[in-house]
């Protein structure tokens, strides 16, 4: 039971989510996937992209002129937050929203426009080291006539196993640049990774690597970066709500049905209070993850502020609540064969993916002069 | 322009009119105008706005005008507050006759109620206080013992209540009393209004632990109730009571009580601890645990924002009030323990007699009754799990 406002668009969109991720895109495809790419070092599902691309949903930040939908970032939300609910193993944080945020502010066309028909799949890559830092950007870009030649690593790049292309942030010879590259051209290697979660995670390494496009370079790259990660982190909010509110659901429907000491476990007020005050964690956050996506929608300046915060709070919440599903199931609850353990590991990486509690608070503090 | 655009600019001009310079001023606790009939008012300007205010239905705005209100809806509602709020224009009256019984009445009281009382509360006449709690039910509310014998014509009440706030001060009383001796407990409660003027009532203030308070221990010994002064049915109180309880916690998610605090913890913070080298709170532990305090703070702001556009919509809150008190009172101890932590040894200050207004030591010890009064955080979490999350 919870307090939101949408529009017939935003509802239209999450119930089209919830439909299609429950019945095509849930834990049992996780699974498969974990199976079928020894614990995630494969490609997505091709049925599963194509689906994406059908629903429009590669398009959803997307304007008209560039093949999108333009449905905003609220309605990126609520596909995520379905997404979290069913472990969906899909690219759409990666892809659809940061590949697609990057096309969208380089006002480019033809790209923008392959990636929302989902013609080719795009990954970003932005990280180099274990922790979030978009900020470290080692990788080099020299100019080589029209084009650059990228060289560099980075790392646990989401979705880029079984993309076309790659967007990557480099340091050229004016400032910060987001240039776009062949996954097949010279000198790109991709080493995918097995994970906890059985996510798609690849290293990426460049060795003179050419770029297809220059996306932005300079203020406008760093511009563009911004825009994109916060959005970003946003939408990787609403996923990890997603799945915190599932997990809180799935724990509290349990707690109906386990008997021990002759009584239900929903009869013991020890539990009852802690089930009752992780509702009370979810909505606070479902209400500042509806905040910053509508923030950014708006153009709000409290935008950026809004969503560290969605994306700080959210990581806790999401942990509060696997631990206490775990915890509350019980032995069951530390089997592979019950679904709570996939949402706990979801979470650990959902929780890396974009930057944790400490990164965003440690934002907002020196936002406050602390 | 739109209606609500030129009720906007319509009401921009009234206030800008009537509403006296000294009224458009921050105010303290004892700038309040509560009204009632032995009322002082502060200053001729109180008294000038008040009249103002009454005259057009605005201390009640969204009552029908039959009763004393302007019968604005949510959207002029809002309107009103931002414009008061744009010129800081302070409340006209503030009352638990507005906030809790009012609403009571237009739900349960007889026409013949709601014209005699609704108004009298609109003028700020008569000042209420609220007999909920005994000295052997709290939590457990629906256990009040003080009694109700039927007299025929009356009700003859004995017994006692605590923690009536201003009873003291207050005109008149909504009380909850046992009517119904062999009834089920929550069958045997009746809600009835008295004047605290009636012979066999007494008060007594109550000192807490943060220095002086508004809280009363309050005394009936044969009070004479006559029977029209009832509302709703006989037995039929519990209902009245939720209900009214529910209200209060809308309303403490509709302001921005006191009970979520105020002090600014970051100004405090750079005040007291200072910064180190690199610019950062020279005290790092603290400064993790003000980062964990800050988001919590902020998320909830949103929820509560949340919940002012859910009932701006005209759609109730109800039972999930419960998680706004219980976040929102929590947060504030959070905040108090912080605050005192960032003051050090200069925190421990004290001065018995101004302590409840001014003092940080005073405002962290009475954080502590926040999530006790209005329903303890342990009954919101029950409330939760049985309303919400059907556990139990």
């Amino acid at each position: 039971m919870s307090m939101e406002i949408l529009t017939e668009d935003q509802q239209m969109v999450r119930d089209a989510a919830a439909g299609f991720l429950s019945a095509s895109a849930n834990v049992d495809s996780l699974r498969q996937r974990r199976n079928a790419t020894q614990g995630g070092r494969g490609a997505h599902d091709p049925a599963l992209l194509q689906a994406m691309a059908e629903l429009g949903w590669y398009g959803i930040l997307l304007p008209e002129d560039q093949g999108g939908v333009d449905l905003g970032a609220r309605a990126a939300g609520l596909i995520a937050q379905e997404a979290g609910r069913n472990l969906s193993p899909l690219p759409f944080l990666g892809s659809a929203v940061l590949a697609a945020a990057v096309l969208r502010d380089c006002e480019d066309q033809d790209w923008a426009a392959k990636l929302a028909s989902g013609e080719i799949q795009i990954a970003f890559a932005f990280e180099e080291g274990g922790k979030h830092a978009p900020d470290h950007v080692a990788m080099q870009a020299l100019a080589m006539g029209n084009s650059y030649n990228l060289s560099g690593a980075k790392r646990h790049v989401a979705d880029l196993t079984g993309a076309d292309f790659v967007i990557t942030t480099a340091q050229s010879d004016q400032g910060l640049g987001l240039f776009l590259l062949a996954t097949q051209g010279t000198g790109v290697q991709i080493d995918p990774l097995a994970t906890v979660d059985s996510g798609n995670y690849a290293h990426l390494q460049l060795d003179h690597a050419q770029a297809e496009a220059v996306l932005a370079i300079g203020e406008r790259a760093e511009t563009v970066l911004a825009n994109a990660l916060r959005v970003g982190r946003a939408v990787a909010a609403a996923e990890l709500l997603g799945l915190a509110d599932e997990a809180a659901t799935r724990t509290s429907a349990y707690l109906k049905e386990r008997k021990q000491f002759g009584m239900t476990l929903a009869s013991f007020q020890a539990l009852q209070h802690r089930a009752a005050d992780l509702y009370c964690q979810i909505e606070s956050t479902r209400a500042v993850v509806a905040a910053a996506l509508d923030a950014i929608d708006q153009a709000d300046p409290q935008a950026e502020s809004l969503s560290r915060v969605a994306k700080a709070k959210a990581t806790k919440t999401a942990r509060l609540a696997v631990s206490e599903a775990v915890q509350m199931h019980g032995g069951i609850g530390m089997t592979d064969a019950l679904d709570i353990g996939l949402f706990m590991k979801k979470a650990r990486a959902a929780a890396e993916i974009l930057g944790d509690h400490n990164h965003h608070s440690e934002w907002l503090l020196q936002q406050k002069g602390l | 322009m739109s209606d609500l655009e030129s009720f906007r600019a319509s009401t921009r001009a009234w206030l800008e009119e009537n509403c006296p310079q000294p009224m458009r001023a921050p105010m303290t606790e004892a700038d309040i105008c509560w009204g009632g009939r032995n009322w002082q008012f502060q200053s001729e300007e109180q008294q000038i706005w008040l009249e103002r205010m009454v005259a057009r239905g605005w201390t009640v705005p969204r009552w029908p005008t039959a009763y004393g209100g302007a019968g604005l809806s949510g959207d002029e509602d809002r309107i009103l507050a931002e414009e008061m709020e744009r010129i800081n224009a302070r409340p006209p009256l503030q009352s638990f006759g507005i906030w809790m019984l009012g609403p009571a009445l237009l739900q349960f009281g007889t026409e013949e109620q709601k014209r005699h009382y609704l108004p009298q509360i609109a003028r700020g006449e008569i000042r209420w206080c609220q007999g909920y709690s005994e000295p052997g039910a709290g939590s457990d509310l629906a256990g009040v013992q003080t009694k109700g014998v039927d007299q025929g014509e009356y009700f003859e009440v004995s017994g006692q209540k605590i923690w009536t706030s201003y009873a003291d001060k207050a005109d008149w009383i909504f009380c909850l009393v046992r009517t119904e001796p062999d009834a089920p407990k929550h069958k045997g409660i009746s809600f009835l209004l008295f004047d605290m003027a009636s012979p066999g009532v007494s008060t007594k203030p109550i000192q807490l632990i943060s220095g002086a308070s508004p809280f009363c221990e309050t005394f009936f010994d044969a009070v004479h109730v006559p029977k029209d002064q009832i509302v709703g049915a006989r037995g039929a109180g519990w209902s009245v009571a939720k209900y009214l309880l529910t209200h209060e916690r809308e309303m403490i998610a509709g302001t921005d009580s006191a009970l979520f605090g105020s002090a600014d913890l970051v100004a405090e913070a750079k005040a007291h601890i200072g910064l180190d080298s690199a610019g950062r709170l020279a005290d790092p532990i603290l400064r993790a645990q003000i980062a964990d305090f800050l988001v919590d703070e902020a998320a909830f702001e949103a929820e509560l924002e949340a919940a002012r556009a859910w009932m701006r919509a005209g759609k109730m809150i109800g039972v999930q009030s419960a998680r706004l008190k219980y976040t929102g009172t929590e947060l504030n101890k959070r905040r108090q323990e912080l605050l005192m932590a960032v003051g050090g040894l200069e925190a421990l200050a004290w001065d018995s007699a101004n302590a409840a207004d001014h003092e940080l030591a005073s405002l962290w010890l009475r954080s502590k009754g926040n999530s006790i009064e209005g329903g303890t955080s342990e009954v919101m979490l029950s409330i939760l799990s049985k309303g919400v999350l059907e556990l139990g």
